[in-house]
Parts: structure tokens; C-alpha cells; sequence
């Protein structure tokens, strides 16, 4: 290993360095950064089209102190495939873990069909997307993964409509529905538990998929400096739940203290409109439904 | 006598690609590139090809896994057709962008609506723009020579894009024919093991793909077109060097046949040549002064040599399986931009022939030249039939 390599080793904590172009507060950065410090050196990261990539990757800039490949918005999963494959060829995949990440966009919608071929071949990638519940990085439109009743660009509320009016896609459930060894969901919001999922992934051979919830205060409107309140608030109403399906046995992470939505919802720009004027205590009680739905599912409470 | 074995197409194809030792193989199934892939299936299923072969879930995937692959250093091999090209456009562009050497055979097919499975050039020819080279083969033996030889183009350091070896779907890997394939050790001395430039690896970490504002964008464009324009020379060079190794020409710019002395020549590419070629012949024994310049290599144009070819004829005739649709044939349009503004200013009359399967006749050649001799063509079309109702297309 060259000396430069061994002399970069005592700054492990920064393999995703500081100086990018995130904005204040991104749950995204944040989460990408203990992520990769969990992973340590010997990974290759693809990575998909969106605001991970472009924050971090400006040419002839790059914030990555670690083997980092951006190709296109949907095709990650078959990417890293093909990373793996080469790593097989090479005699190589004993020493290096490959992660594929990209956004609930490039996840939930557009490159969904290759995360489902990643999963069905067996390829020994950790998938890794980072959920922040739109299309952030073109301006906050819907996708998949955006919640009930949030306000997106494309999905606006207005005198005919209260936001988006369908719930998030369960890509976790789908995940584990492929029979994969290892589906979890994480929050920056805990970083140890995050943490710990990360590696516990990588000590995994075969296709791994790892959700984490990132917010992201100019898409949500909420204040930079509340990200991990918001996170954390996520998984306290269990409108988040964390929880590991490992050989298809699911065990969920408790809430210490249960919160009611509204403590979620009210300081959200995107939720503002179930707030105005008399409230919309009707829709506010069906995100409620969600939650208690969640929590008595995966057992979020102890008994 | 005659060397090599009776062979289909799609075997000679997949053992020219064995020979080159791919490590990472994807594909996705299309007619009519089909059975190239299945034979390289079987190949590894018999310990014959040792690769990662990766069945995936269409052409999008199998575009972009061997764009991973070959960023983390290996020789890779795909193939597809028509509409599969189609759906893979945006990653084939995104290789040549990285400067992947990819190698991929096109098996030439229309494209769709209305669906047709046979062969014609439009699908390779729709990403003519995207920075990869083209080479297009007219027989299956040149085929598996261009193939050995893509590997070589794409990888040389100087060069550093993809290459798209297309062949005509169905007439070339459908049909048998005599093929004479190198010895492994001859096609290692000719093709040696890939030396990436760059390459994914934890010891010596690179980024890929990062994105470029517009104050550097344009570059990138402008390194692959001087590439691109760098790369005729190494075209040549390979070919020179495949006749040293092998004792038989093959590949290269372009092949002419009978035109140094012709007054008309045509320019095709692909298999309909050998038909033009049997025309040609026709019309010298009535005494006619005709030939034909079969294009080998169309991605990049060989502008100059083109020129220098065919300044002497007074007619030039295009016969091209592909359109653009609401201009002319892109094959005529670039030949008559060669000839702007320039001494020598043949006559060029471009004729769409053959789309979607339709058989290309000898005769179809000889009306081809005839029309073009009396008079400029701009676009015609061959062979269309007046027997058929076009129900309100054609009224």
C-alpha cells in the first residue's frame, strides 16, 4: 500500500470529505459520510444521478476518498453488478465490498427494474438508498417514496387537492419479498444504529438492501438545524419504522418514547396545508393510521 | 484451397469472442442476436469460455454492466439488436462518454412500429452521434476478424472508446459458411491481455464520472471528436497488422472493388455488398465502367480517404438499408458533405433499399445504378411496391 494511502488511513472518518456542495442540514451528506466511514477503505461505491452525485462529485473536484463511479439515474444496481463481476473475475472480491446508493427516486421508481435483477442474480452488493421522500435534486417533485398528503412541486395541494394523495411504496417489504439475506431500515437520525446496520450488511455475502431516512430541509421545508429532530421524530411516531429482516425473520428497534404525528407534521413546510385555517384533522388522523398501523405491525411498543 | 470449417454465423461470431477471452459477458435476448449469446452460453456451460456471463433483465442493464465491469478493469462483451440498441441508447452514449472499449455486436434489425424482426440498418445508425466507432461487416468471416479487431482499436491507448462491430441480423448469424477463426495463441499474440488506463480499485482510488459544469463540458465532447478523427490511422494500423498476423487482409476503412477505374461507383455497407458486387460484375461484362466501395468503417467517417477513393468517379450511388426520416439517407447526406466545396464534385444520388428484411436483388442494384446514371437522385426508395393499398399513407 502506498505511504499516502497509509498516511490518509488515520483520516478514515473522512473518506467522504468535507467541502462539497451539500446544502446546510442535508440529512443525505450526513448519512453518506457514516455510511462510508462504516465501510472503511476497501469498497467501490456507483453511485446514482442526483444530489449525492452532483454535491459531491464537480469536476475536476471530488469529495471521495474512495473508488466512486457515477453512470446514470437508473442503472446503479446493473452498474455495480457489473463491478462485482469484474471483482469475481479478478480474483478480488474477497478484499473489496461493493455498494450501490442512490436516492428514493433512482430507487423507488426509475431504477427499480435493475435493483430487482441485482436482487433476483445474487450479486454481493450492499444496496444502499438514501430516502428523502422526492425528487430533491430537480426541485422537489414526487416519487414513489413521498408520504401521504406531502406537498411536492408535482404534487401541490390546491383547492381540489391536499398533496400527494397516495402512500409511500414499501420498498423494503419488496426487498425482503426477493428473499435477499439481509433488508434493513436505518435513519441518520441514529447514527450508531445506522452504523452498526452497515456493517453487520457488509459482514453479509449476497444482494443486501439498506433504506435510510435522510431529511432534507430544502425539500421539506424544515430548519438545517433540526434534521436529526426530524429523524428522529420519524421513527418516534413510527411513521419510520427501523427494523432488520435477516433470512426473512423481521426484528424491529423499539421506540423509546411515542410521539402523535402532528409533532412530525406541524413544523414541515411540505405538511404546512394540513395545518391551515381549521386544520385538516380528517387527513392528519389517516397519517395517525399509518403510524399506530406501523407500530402494532412491527411491534414498535413493548407490551 | 479453401481454409477454416463450415460454420453458422452465430458460432464463428461467439468463438471469435472467445478467442478475445471477455471476463464479463451481459446480454440480453433479442432476435436475431440470440443465438450468438446462446452459443456463448453454452460455451460456459461447457468450461469452454471462461467469463462471468450475466443473464440480466434487459439491454438497459446489460449496457451498464459491462460499463462496471469495464471500469473496474476487465475485457468485456455484449450484444444486442434494434430495439434493444434502442433501449440501451442512453447507456451506449454514457460508455463512450467514459471512455469505456467496450465491444459490442449489433446484429442489424429494423426497427419498430410496425414490429419486423428482420434485418436493416436503422438501429445502429441511430447512434451513429454517440461516440462509439462503427465497423460493419459484410460475411461472417469478416465479422469474427472485426471482432478480434474492435478489442484491439477500442483498447489502444491513443483510442480508448467503444466499438460496435454490426452485422446483419439473420444473413450473417443465421447462415453457414466458411470460416477460418485463429489459434488461440495466435489470437493472444494479436489481441494481448487488456491494460486499462484507469480502473476502479481501492489501492489507488479514482472518480468516474463526475459531472461537468459548461465551462468544461464541451471538452469532453471535443477530446472524443479529435479521438474519434486520431482513431482512422489506428483502424488502418490494426488491419495492417491482422494481415501480418493472419496472411489475409481484412478489415480496415473500406474495401473497393472494381473502382479504380469506374466512371460510377457505388458505396454500401454490409452484406448487400456481395449482391452489388455480383451486379457490378454484370455491368463490366456489358462493358460498363462500374464498382463498388463497401464501407467498413462508418463511425469515424474517413472523410479524407473517402475523398481520395472516389474523386475520380462521376457518379456515386448510395444504397443504404436505414433513413432519416423526413430528410435523406444519412450515408448519401455525409458522402455529399465530403465532396463540399471541393475540386472533385461527383454526382451522389442516395436509394434506401431493403428496410425491414426485404431481399436485395441484383436486379435491385442494376435499376439503383441505371436511375442514377440519368439523373441526380436525392432519395429514392427501391423496390416499393405499387400492388399494395397503403390505405391513405401514400395516397
Amino acid at each position: 500500500m502506498p505511504e499516502l494511502v497509509k498516511e490518509r488511513d488515520k483520516y478514515a472518518d473522512h473518506l467522504l470529505c468535507s467541502g462539497h456542495t451539500a446544502c446546510p442540514g442535508c440529512g443525505q451528506s450526513l448519512a453518506a459520510r457514516l455510511v462510508v466511514r462504516a465501510a472503511g477503505r476497501n469498497i467501490i461505491i456507483v453511485n446514482s444521478t442526483g444530489c449525492l452525485e452532483i454535491f459531491s462529485s464537480k469536476y475536476p473536484e471530488s469529495a471521495w476518498e474512495v473508488p466512486w463511479l457515477h453512470s446514470l439515474f437508473q442503472n446503479t444496481a446493473a452498474v455495480a453488478s457489473g463491478v462485482e463481476a469484474a471483482l469475481i473475475a479478478l480474483g478480488r472480491l474477497d478484499k473489496v465490498r461493493v455498494i450501490a446508493q442512490g436516492g428514493d427516486g433512482s430507487s423507488f421508481d426509475i431504477g427499480f427494474g435493475a435493483i430487482s435483477g441485482m436482487f433476483e442474480r445474487g450479486h454481493d452488493i450492499l444496496y444502499i438508498c438514501y430516502d428523502n421522500e422526492a425528487y430533491m435534486n430537480t426541485g422537489i417533485q414526487r416519487s414513489g417514496s413521498t408520504p401521504t398528503y406531502a406537498r411536492t412541486t408535482t404534487s401541490p395541494p390546491g383547492r381540489v387537492s391536499l398533496g400527494n394523495p397516495k402512500p409511500k411504496k414499501d420498498l423494503p417489504q419488496i426487498a425482503a419479498a426477493h428473499g435477499i439475506p439481509y433488508v434493513a431500515t436505518a435513519t441518520v437520525g441514529y447514527p450508531m444504529d445506522l452504523d452498526r446496520k452497515v456493517r453487520k450488511a457488509l459482514s453479509i455475502r449476497g444482494p443486501k438492501y439498506l433504506q435510510i431516512h435522510v431529511p432534507c430541509p430544502l425539500g421539506w421545508g424544515t430548519d438545517p438545524s433540526r434534521t436529526i429532530d426530524y429523524a428522529r421524530l420519524a421513527v418516534n411516531t413510527g411513521l419510520y419504522p427501523l427494523y432488520e429482516v435477516e433470512d426473512g425473520v423481521t426484528k424491529a428497534q423499539r421506540i423509546p418514547r411515542r410521539a402523535p404525528v402532528e409533532e412530525y407534521l406541524k413544523g414541515q413546510v411540505r405538511f404546512r396545508h394540513l395545518f391551515e385555517g381549521a386544520g385538516r384533522k380528517e387527513e392528519i388522523a389517516e397519517i395517525q393510521k399509518i403510524a399506530d398501523r406501523n407500530i402494532e405491525r412491527f411491534g414498535l411498543i413493548a407490551e | 484451397m479453401l481454409k477454416g470449417r463450415m460454420i453458422q454465423g452465430c458460432r464463428a461470431i461467439a468463438e471469435a469472442v472467445t478467442l478475445c477471452r471477455p471476463k464479463v459477458i451481459s446480454a440480453y435476448p433479442i432476435t436475431p442476436q440470440t443465438l450468438i449469446v446462446e452459443e456463448l452460453a453454452s460455451m460456459v456451460a461447457e468450461g469452454e469460455l471462461k467469463t462471468e456471463f450475466i443473464n440480466v433483465e434487459g439491454e438497459h442493464s446489460a449496457a451498464s454492466l459491462v460499463l462496471g465491469a469495464s471500469a473496474t478493469g476487465v475485457r468485456v462483451f455484449t450484444a444486442t439488436s434494434s430495439q434493444g440498441l434502442l433501449y440501451m441508447a442512453e447507456v451506449v452514449f454514457n460508455i463512450a462518454g467514459m471512455r469505456l472499449p467496450v465491444v459490442m455486436i449489433n446484429a442489424n434489425r429494423s426497427v419498430s412500429a410496425p414490429l419486423n424482426i428482420w434485418t436493416d440498418q436503422q438501429d445502429s445508425m441511430s447512434v451513429r452521434d454517440s461516440g462509439w466507432l462503427q465497423l460493419y461487416a459484410e460475411n461472417n468471416q469478416e465479422a469474427c476478424d472485426l471482432i478480434l479487431q474492435a478489442y484491439k482499436i477500442a483498447e489502444d491507448h491513443r483510442v480508448m472508446l467503444p466499438v460496435m462491430v454490426c452485422v446483419d441480423g439473420f444473413v450473417l448469424p443465421h447462415a453457414f459458411e466458411v470460416v477460418d477463426l485463429p489459434t488461440q495463441e495466435d489470437a493472444d499474440a494479436f489481441l494481448p491481455p487488456y491494460q486499462p488506463l484507469y480502473r476502479l480499485d481501492p489501492d489507488d482510488p479514482y472518480t468516474m464520472g463526475a459531472f461537468a459544469e459548461p465551462d468544461k463540458y464541451m471538452e469532453t465532447r471535443y477530446m472524443i471528436q479529435r479521438t474519434m478523427e486520431a482513431s482512422i490511422p489506428i483502424i488502418e494500423e490494426v488491419a495492417s497488422d491482422f494481415k501480418r498476423a493472419f496472411g489475409r487482409p481484412s478489415g480496415g476503412l473500406f474495401e473497393k472493388y472494381r473502382v479504380d477505374d469506374a466512371s460510377t461507383v457505388v458505396v454500401a455497407l454490409g452484406s448487400m455488398a456481395g449482391t452489388i458486387k455480383d451486379a457490378v460484375d454484370e455491368l463490366r461484362n456489358r462493358g460498363e465502367s462500374v464498382g463498388v466501395l463497401r464501407l467498413i468503417t462508418y463511425r469515424p467517417l474517413p472523410k479524407e480517404a473517402l475523398y481520395e477513393a472516389l474523386k475520380g468517379a462521376q457518379n456515386i450511388v448510395v444504397m443504404e438499408k436505414a433513413l432519416s426520416l423526413g430528410n435523406s439517407a444519412p450515408v448519401a447526406t455525409e458522402l455529399r458533405s465530403v465532396f463540399h466545396g471541393r475540386p472533385a464534385s461527383p454526382r451522389i444520388s442516395g436509394f434506401v433499399i431493403g428496410l425491414g428484411g426485404r431481399d436485395v436483388t441484383v436486379d435491385d442494384a442494376k435499376a439503383a445504378i441505371a436511375r442514377a446514371q440519368q439523373q441526380l437522385v436525392d432519395m429514392e426508395f427501391i423496390g416499393i411496391r405499387t400492388d399494395l393499398e397503403l390505405e391513405g399513407i401514400n395516397a
